[in-house]
């Protein structure tokens, strides 16, 4: 049974997910608290243009996928400072336009990309140790800018126009949420792929958001949920030989089928209620 | 009386549509205003312009000397806008209103505890302190955003109908405590609602794009087809939400 461990790209695959469920358990919180899924499948799917220019250019297709996630970012926050009437389908649009941006790059290389549907689709069995490095080092940023403006984040994420009447940077701290986000896509490409980025950033969360009381509580439950999922879709995906990004994720979905069976926030609101009167 | 607030001829636009045309208030210290007007009246653009959310095309506010936007309102608004499922207490939700620009790296002290405690006690809901807020009733919920509100030191409690989501009975406690709060802070309160204005509110003025407004507590049925634009009905709730004219009860 744990003859697995002695392979290092399994190893190397553990690691990843333990590492990357630390950011998308947070951010993934923020995501579904504030509800901005379809932004961050904008911000996912935008980043195609990045890895694109990566191959095209010759530089590492991660550090593409971190700048077009954060220039999306920053497009996104723009609409937003202008209110514009257009927001979502402006959003729709950078969404098809990442990816369009990525399939010509991708056409113009000479020659074979071969892990191109690793991006797409994700593929933890080939991450390289350099891979891991950068995601621990995204892992620390993320984690440390989500310590320090914790209450911040929590005020604009609760109710964003109190947040301004307070004279709180509203706009500013959403632009660094969203670059937050794009941070911690680019983190999960290798995990699940794009395409399926979306699912792992709500999944534990959405879960996680019926048995919490504080943000903090649930942010350290979708982590725990994340690396239980993450973990258990590895290994069922090399045991029975499937795709790993797809076996996480539909092993995520049956777990958020099955906790949709337990109501635990009535359940804490009447225990709650008789312990104060 | 001192003049606190003070509005002249604002303009607001949405795209190209005209919300709010030439806005004429003046709020003195210790007013108790109700605004009512249909809805699509502009009664929250009007709160937003107030509190520097939204932008006026044109027209100007004046607050009195030594105040300015953040350390004057204290905004409470509807509580359909905020999403029940958020993960947070209600003493969570009533310290966010302790944050400020000058505290963008620091978290809350001990003061800051100590101000939301007193506002959870003015509010009566001490109690409820570890409860999650979106398992709360609709008044209770409104009493939460006023706690909160209140944690500011607010000199203005701008309020967004506050009683939409209060049944009457529970309204008429909810009015008591916007009255002891009054003794302190200015109140202006929007509300589609003509009912729901109380005996409480000491002035009330009409807004349906125009404000219509008399610096008295009484709706005539003149202000009213002004702001409705067409004939309207008075009919009157009795107390304790006598605010039209007082005409004799049949036995």
């Amino acid at each position: 049974m744990f003859e697995i461990f002695q392979y290092d790209f399994m190893l190397n695959a553990l690691l990843a997910c333990l590492l990357a469920s630390i950011a998308f358990g947070i951010i993934g919180t923020y995501v579904v608290v504030k509800r901005i899924v379809f932004i961050s499948g904008g911000i996912a799917h935008s980043t195609y243009g990045g890895i694109g220019l990566g191959y095209l250019v010759g530089f590492s297709p991660l550090f593409g996928a971190i700048g077009f996630g954060i220039l999306s970012a920053l497009f996104i926050a723009l609409l937003r400072k202008f209110k514009l009437h257009s927001e979502d389908m402006l959003i729709g649009i950078m969404w098809s336009l990442g990816m369009a941006l990525g399939i010509l790059f991708i056409s113009f290389t000479p020659g074979y990309a071969p892990n191109l549907m690793s991006y797409l689709f994700g593929n933890i069995l080939t991450i390289s140790f350099e891979e891991i490095i950068t995601i621990s080092i995204l892992d620390i940023i993320i984690f440390i800018i989500v310590i320090v403006f914790y209450e911040q984040f929590l005020a604009i994420t609760f109710d964003e126009e109190f947040a301004e009447t307070l004279g709180l940077p509203v706009g500013k701290l959403y632009t660094l949420l969203l670059v937050l986000i794009a941070l911690t896509i680019v983190i999960l490409i290798k995990l699940v792929g794009i395409i399926l980025v979306i699912a792992m950033l709500t999944i534990p969360p959405s879960i996680a958001v019926r048995f919490s009381n504080k943000l903090s509580k649930m942010m350290f439950l979708s982590v725990m949920l994340g690396i239980f999922f993450t973990l258990i879709g590895l290994l069922i995906s090399y045991y029975f030989n499937l795709v790993s990004g797809a076996t996480i994720i539909v092993i995520s979905i049956i777990f958020y089928l099955i906790s949709l069976l337990f109501n635990k926030r009535k359940l804490k609101l009447n225990i709650n209620i008789e312990e104060n009167l | 009386m001192k003049t606190i607030l003070e509005l002249k001829n604002i303009y607001v636009f949405y795209y190209d549509n005209l919300i709010l045309e030439d806005i004429n208030l003046k709020v003195y210290e210790n007013d108790f205003i109700g605004i009512i007007g249909p809805n699509g009246g502009g009664k929250t653009t009007l709160l937003k312009t107030i509190l520097g959310i939204l932008k006026p095309a044109s027209g100007r506010i004046y607050l009195c000397e030594g105040l300015n936007k953040q350390n004057c309102f204290g905004y409470v608004p509807q509580t359909s806008n905020i999403d029940f499922l958020y993960p947070i207490s209600v003493l969570d939700v009533v310290k966010t209103g302790r944050l400020n620009k000058n505290k963008i790296f620091k978290t809350y002290d001990k003061n800051d505890i100590d101000i939301a405690f007193d506002s959870l006690k003015k509010m009566d809901l001490l109690k409820y302190q570890n409860i999650l807020f979106g398992n709360l009733s609709g008044g209770e919920k409104q009493r939460v955003l006023i706690a909160r509100a209140l944690t500011t030191n607010p000199k203005i409690l701008l309020l967004d109908e506050p009683t939409s989501n209060v049944d009457s009975k529970v309204g008429y406690h909810f009015y008591e405590l916007l009255s002891q709060l009054n003794k302190d802070i200015t109140i202006i309160m929007v509300s589609h609602d003509i009912g729901a204005i109380s005996q409480n509110v000491k002035k009330i003025a009409c807004l349906n794009r125009k404000l219509v407004y008399h610096d008295s507590k009484e709706i005539t049925k003149e202000m009213l087809e002004k702001v409705y634009h067409c004939p309207v009905d008075l009919i009157a709730h009795g107390i304790p939400h006598r605010v039209f004219p007082e005409h004799k009860e049949v036995e």
